[in-house]
């Protein structure tokens, strides 16, 4: 072989080796450090400073911002994490470098306020995102819903939900449904409906798989409540009745107290147990559920509620 | 136009397309187009704010970059390659050549800007399955991207007839730089008193605003322009270029060429 051919030989093997090499020592210095250390840094945490230095194109710098917080509570979210810390300031970055930017009003409220793992357990945050997001379009009658969302679900404070459904019922092209919510909130807002109402309403008027999914989860949860409150009612009828606990489902079906055998939204019947609790038999299947968990029950890793928006 | 003047410009037409750099640039701007449909597929629900914002940016920040690289060299290169005095022994007049190589540079610009945007468009249709009303308005984000061109292709032609090539790259990428805060010096201006006062304004005015001649966040949204805006930006964008011209043809036109 001549020189020249021997070299290009043992330069490219060398090359390709050398490629590989440098792979391997890469995942393995990932794999040694913490993504939480790296993903909470904001190098330049002043969204006035970053608009400047956009030299303009803040349009672009926001779309980035947006992404990066998007991916921020994506990976914290897959890894269980208590603590979001930069994610508030990211989307106040996002905002200001483009305040007409209303899916980051309404995604990043939806990041905000629910507790973890689902969110990041700062409502007031998410309210004063959505409450900014308003003085900058006060024609998104979908961030007022957002609002009365968030104090109806999260701070259960009726009254202010009921003030801000009201606020985006005068809006232009408002859902005609905020009336309705508005009207209902004072009267009605405990109740079970008004919930299944709400959630529905978000299913509705999103286009979004996550916040869809995560309606379908809510409504399912709040299906799954209402049946264990109803079932465990006719076990106390029955225990009234004959003065012990039903043997089964079929003993409160005979006795007239169920239609049949009740079934969850999946088709699985309830369990009935010996001491008389009503349990559901996949409760993995049912994020956000309170009622029908086996004592002691530890929900699994937050489940990807993308999944559940079909 | 004189024809002298058409010449030259044509000429300085075909020497920019020659330039492999500015096709390179070209197809980056278009990758970038490209991208942008992966980008939007990271985030939620800005797929096609993704693409406009990021094609028109790259639009822009290429088209500059080609604007002061092309424009920096035009008197330079022909000084150096000793072809200027080639053209000046011919009945050309000074003035006409730096205003032919102006309209020469400009209508490479206009062109490249075209096939950029041609990109875009192409990389939004893939997005959006089709195009609606409003985004029409970016459109007048590309027209008004060539009035920044134009600009900056006469600062660069007024810096490089006096100044070395790397000089006047950074004079006008400084000129750029503080035209996208041209805005905030005013606002200084006005919070100053006195002679600061009269000097801050003077500097606001001097320096281009090219940060009204950025409507890539509105058409964005699909926000339109007003009509109003688009024919003062015009007029402002061809006086100030105008003004860049003129400055260059009198330092030109007693510049000791021996």
């Amino acid at each position: 072989m001549k020189s020249t051919g021997r070299t290009t030989v043992v330069a490219s093997v060398l090359l390709v080796t050398c490629l590989a090499g440098s792979v391997i020592f890469l995942r393995r210095v990932d794999q040694m450090r913490t993504t939480a250390a790296l993903d909470d840094v904001l190098y330049i945490s002043s969204p006035k400073l970053l608009k400047r230095l956009s030299l303009g194109y803040d349009g672009l710098m926001a779309d980035i911002y947006w992404t990066r917080a998007v991916q921020y509570f994506g990976t914290r979210h897959q890894a269980q994490a208590k603590s979001f810390n930069a994610l508030a300031p990211l989307l106040d970055i996002t905002t200001t470098l483009d305040p007409k930017l209303l899916v980051a009003y309404q995604f990043g409220a939806n990041f905000l306020s629910p507790n973890p793992p689902y969110g990041a357990a700062m409502p007031k945050e998410a309210i004063a995102l959505v409450e900014r997001g308003i003085q900058a379009n006060p024609d998104a009658w979908k961030l007022y819903y957002e609002l009365g969302f968030i104090y109806y679900i999260e701070l259960k404070d009726y009254l202010r939900a009921a003030d801000a459904f009201e606020r985006g019922s005068h809006v232009p092209g408002a859902h005609p449904f905020m009336k309705i919510l508005a009207a209902n909130m004072a009267q009605h807002a405990g109740d079970r409906q008004m919930a299944r109402a709400v959630w529905r309403t978000t299913y509705d008027t999103s286009q979004d798989k996550y916040i869809r999914g995560n309606a379908v989860a809510h409504l399912r949860a709040l299906q799954v409540e209402e049946d264990v409150t109803r079932i465990q009612d006719a076990v106390t009828a029955f225990g009234k009745r004959t003065g012990e606990l039903p043997p089964s489902m079929m003993a409160l079906a005979k006795a007239g107290l169920l239609p049949g055998i009740p079934i969850d939204l999946d088709g699985h019947p309830y369990k009935l147990t010996a001491e008389g609790r009503v349990e559901l038999a996949e409760p993995d299947q049912f994020p956000f559920v309170t009622k029908g968990l086996p004592p002691g029950y530890k929900a699994p890793p937050a489940k990807d509620l993308t999944q559940m928006a079909k | 136009m004189n024809a002298r003047i058409g010449y030259i410009a044509t000429n300085t037409f075909r020497e920019a397309v020659r330039d492999r750099v500015l096709y390179n640039l070209i197809a980056f701007v278009l990758l970038l187009s490209g991208a942008a449909i992966f980008v939007g597929q990271i985030s939620i629900e800005i797929e096609k704010l993704v693409v406009i914002n990021l094609g028109l940016t790259a639009v822009s920040l290429f088209g500059v970059v080609i604007a002061i690289f092309i424009g920096i060299g035009l008197v330079s290169k022909e000084i150096e390659k000793r072809t200027l005095y080639t053209v000046l022994s011919r009945p050309v007049r000074r003035w006409e050549f730096i205003v032919g190589k102006f309209f020469g540079l400009a209508g490479t610009l206009v062109v490249n800007a075209f096939l950029m945007a041609i990109g875009v468009f192409a990389a939004l249709l893939y997005v959006a399955h089709k195009f609606v009303a409003s985004d029409a308005q970016i459109l007048v984000a590309v027209y008004f991207i060539v009035l920044q061109f134009v600009i900056i292709c006469a600062l660069a032609l007024l810096f490089s007839s006096f100044s070395s090539p790397l000089l006047s790259a950074v004079f006008t990428f400084a000129l750029f730089v503080i035209g996208n805060f041209a805005e905030d010096l005013r606002g200084f201006a006005g919070m100053t008193h006195g002679l600061t006062r009269w000097l801050a304004t003077g500097a606001a005015y001097l320096v281009p605003n090219l940060s009204a001649l950025n409507v890539i966040t509105q058409v964005a949204h699909g926000e339109p322009v007003p009509p109003q805006l688009i024919v003062n930006n015009t007029l402002y964008a061809l006086t100030y270029a105008a003004m860049a011209i003129c400055g260059a043809v009198l330092i030109f036109d007693r510049r000791n060429l021996k």
